[in-house]
């Protein structure tokens, strides 16, 4: 049996027209200062020579200059995506700059420049050790570069790689060379292959066979300088029964022009392994007009490539003008598991198309998904997710819940759910509701005491609990927090 | 000084008049009942007082402990001391029942002024409230109102009540669409509750609930007028005549009956 179901639903509604709501989403965006600080960059201008010189820079192996020219080869090829349900002003790639680092370059700890870890602190994110998140370990990547990991001793001993990827291509280049692109090849699309021709920075994560990964691995992304596009790498590698929980967080100035964060994430769990990555990503979304932001085009999958393998997506995305991103799981190894949980909320003019597509490839696998996205002011909210059983996929099963919460009249949120089943033994299952905060809902609270800008926060922490549930603790108040900021002003 | 004076109170709904000269005195440790048929204004003036936008006051005054009531935005007039339990209570998914009651009653003591409980001590409170009331403590554990039963509801109203302890409760309609055993639960919390510095507006359909919650005044509440004002014995006499036999003998009174003082 063959089966296919295309659905596609929109809706675009009504809320309450409350001056005070759009009061309540003044509040500004916390991140959004600059470091001034001497920094190294490449002219703006993309062409093999640029690839060259930011491979010498990093001091890469010959073999890393030829796969980033390959890509690069095959990207001058590729048409840009159109098919997502955003509105993107034309990029012009000539006019970004690809490489920016602070002048002083990546050194231990210790000599870190200390604007670079009053940023960081100011952040939230103190790299000191001493003051570091207990039980956290963090590298900390500013524009194109990796300023500092903390605690590598500690996870050393337990013998767990955790480094910048410039390291990585450096200090481990057979297992670099191994796994780069194998879940995420380089012409997979127009994002990727630039991504893989000027990779910049991002973490490496390598957790051998049989250990618990000690502690929560997190990389916190900054970008700072002005006309620069981030392009992050990021691969991280469950060897044989291990376990690893991974965390990054975003954040970039307020600036009026339109910045490229173009990431490609790659994970492999290997037989019976797991891995738990979770994103909070808060780039600047731009203002209330619409005016600046980051565009945050990423690829991220995840290949349970053994079997009873699992591979856990959270997400929480509030940032960015644009977001178009899927994390996907490719579910290879028989018994093997994907999970997908998000929140995306957008607000203002921000545009959101983001979702997953879970690959039922092996027997007996297994995939749940629950997206919860948010659209107040005059932002647009898309979820857009495959679920896809292949032949062999016997005795697979999907379960997808898709819920939408609006505020406001003028935001719109969508919902593409697609899916394949080549297999009659698998079992898909897709729930989808809209709502809006009500006026009964805001009543009832209003009534008990309670303001209209904690009545809107509260309705929305309790739409989005079972997804926060997901995060690790500290994260999970972190997360909470930001959409509280995120929504300010929205009520009304 | 009374609690609440009501005078002659005008609001439109969706441009519709429907309150047209409503007067009314309640004083604390009074428990009045207002009764009336379907379209009388009942439910409209539980929403006037409590501050429900899309009720448009259009002349008279309500006073409530000598300030201007309608001058509060609805949290303000929470904070004041003034409940009104739903006649259909909202549903917020995910939201913990205990975690809500807890933003209300902080929110309102902050509101006046008062220090905020931790939520040690929050959870201390609402215990002595729940055996108090004789509620199991499974509602705490809930988000507030989803998939609750029509009893649940209407007694989670009651809870919440007892924890945010109100000077001035409008109940809307809490006996509607209960049977028996919840009714005599929902009456017996509304009886604890009871107290000389309280004052309660029950607004009901039926005489049923006046069996168990004994008000000290009735009031006959058509056309959006109070049309009669007695004790007990009206609402049996409303009972006996229907309340159509009521409004013939009132036509158009200009007087509008005020309430006893």
């Amino acid at each position: 049996m063959n089966s296919s179901m295309i659905n596609e639903s929109s809706t675009s509604t009504t809320l309450r027209d409350n001056a005070e709501v759009a009061e309540v989403l003044g509040r500004s965006y916390a991140a959004g200062f600059v470091t001034d600080i001497e920094m190294t960059s490449l002219p703006p201008g993309l062409d093999e020579g640029t690839i060259r010189a930011l491979s010498a820079i990093k001091q890469e192996p010959s073999w890393m200059t030829e796969w980033r020219l390959e890509a690069y080869r095959h990207w001058l090829t590729m048409p840009k995506p159109d098919w997502a349900k955003l509105n993107i002003d034309p990029i012009d790639y000539q006019a970004i700059s690809y490489y920016a680092a602070p002048k002083a370059g990546p050194k231990s700890l210790a000599e870190v420049d200390p604007a670079l870890l009053e940023t960081y602190e100011k952040l939230g994110i103190p790299l000191h050790e001493r003051a570091a998140l207990a039980g956290v370990a963090v590298d900390a990547v500013f524009d194109s570069v990796s300023v500092g990991t903390t605690f590598r001793k500690q996870l050393a001993e337990a013998g767990v790689l955790f480094c910048s990827m410039s390291e990585a291509i450096r200090e481990y280049p057979e297992l670099v060379q191994k796994y780069l692109g194998s879940v995420v090849p380089t012409g997979d699309n127009f994002f990727a292959a630039l991504n893989s021709a000027v990779f910049s920075d991002g973490s490496f994560v390598f957790i051998p066979k049989g250990v618990r990964c000690p502690m929560e691995l997190s990389t916190y992304f900054r970008i700072n300088a002005q006309n620069t596009g981030q392009f992050e790498r990021t691969l991280i590698v469950a060897e044989e029964g291990s376990h690893v929980s991974y965390l990054e967080g975003c954040t970039a100035p307020k600036r009026d022009e339109n910045q490229l964060h173009a990431a490609v994430v790659e994970l492999v769990a290997l037989e019976k392994a797991q891995i738990k990555y979770s994103t909070v990503q808060n780039w600047y979304p731009g203002d209330e007009n619409g005016v600046g932001g980051i565009y945050n085009f990423v690829t991220k999958r995840g290949d349970c490539r053994g079997d009873d393998s699992k591979i856990s997506w959270t997400q929480v995305e509030t940032g960015s003008a644009i977001t178009w991103k899927y994390p996907s799981v490719i579910l290879r190894g028989d018994r093997s598991v994907g999970e997908f949980y998000s929140v995306a909320l957008t607000h203002h003019y921000q545009q959101a198309d983001t979702g997953t597509k879970m690959i039922h490839l092996g027997k007996y696998t297994k995939s749940k998904i629950v997206s919860k996205g948010i659209s107040a002011g005059r932002s647009s909210n898309s979820y857009r997710g495959l679920v896809k059983m292949e032949k062999g996929a016997e005795g697979a099963r999907n379960y997808t819940q898709c819920d939408s919460l609006l505020i406001g009249k003028q935001c719109g949120a969508h919902t593409f759910p697609y899916m394949e089943v080549k297999n009659p033994t698998a079992i898909v299952e897709h729930e989808a509701t809209t709502s809006k905060i009500s006026d009964d809902q805001m009543f009832y609270c209003r009534s008990r005491g309670v303001s209209e800008e904690d009545a809107v926060s509260m309705i929305v922490d309790g739409f989005c609990k079972q997804v926060f549930r997901e995060l690790p603790m500290e994260f999970a108040v972190e997360a909470k927090k930001l959409l509280e900021v995120s929504l300010e002003g929205a009520v009304g | 000084m009374s609690m609440l004076k009501i005078e002659n109170l005008h609001a439109r709904v969706e441009g519709k008049e429907i309150l047209k000269g409503l007067s009314l005195t309640v004083n604390a440790g009074e428990v009045h009942a207002i009764m009336g048929p379907n379209g009388a204004g009942k439910s409209t003036l539980g929403n006037v007082l409590s501050g429900r936008d899309g009720y448009e006051v259009t002349a008279g005054t309500v006073t409530y402990n000598g300030i201007d009531l309608l001058a509060l935005a609805p949290e303000a007039r929470a904070a004041a001391g003034v409940f009104l339990a739903f006649q259909y209570p909202v549903e917020i998914p995910g939201v913990n029942n205990t975690y809500f009651l807890r933003a209300a009653f902080n929110a309102q003591r902050k509101g006046r002024g008062e220090k905020e409980l931790d939520s040690m001590q929050f959870l201390k409170l609402v215990r002595e409230k729940l055996k108090i009331m004789q509620i199991s403590d499974e509602l705490l554990h809930r988000a507030v109102n989803e998939g609750f039963s029509g009893g649940e509801k209407k007694r989670n109203e009651i809870f919440q009540m007892a924890v945010l302890e109100p000077q001035l409760a409008i109940l809307d309609e809490t006996d509607s669409g209960l049977d028996i055993d919840a009714l005599k639960q929902v009456a017996q919390g509304v009886n604890t509750l009871r107290s000389p510095d309280r004052a309660f507006l029950m607004i009901t359909h039926y005489q049923r609930l006046l069996d168990y919650v004994v008000p000290d005044f009735v009031h006959v509440l058509a056309d959006g007028r109070i049309v009669e004002s007695g004790d007990k014995s009206l609402a049996l006499k409303l009972e006996e005549h229907g309340y159509a036999g009521i409004a013939a003998s009132h036509p158009a009174d200009p007087r509008q009956a005020g309430a006893a003082a």
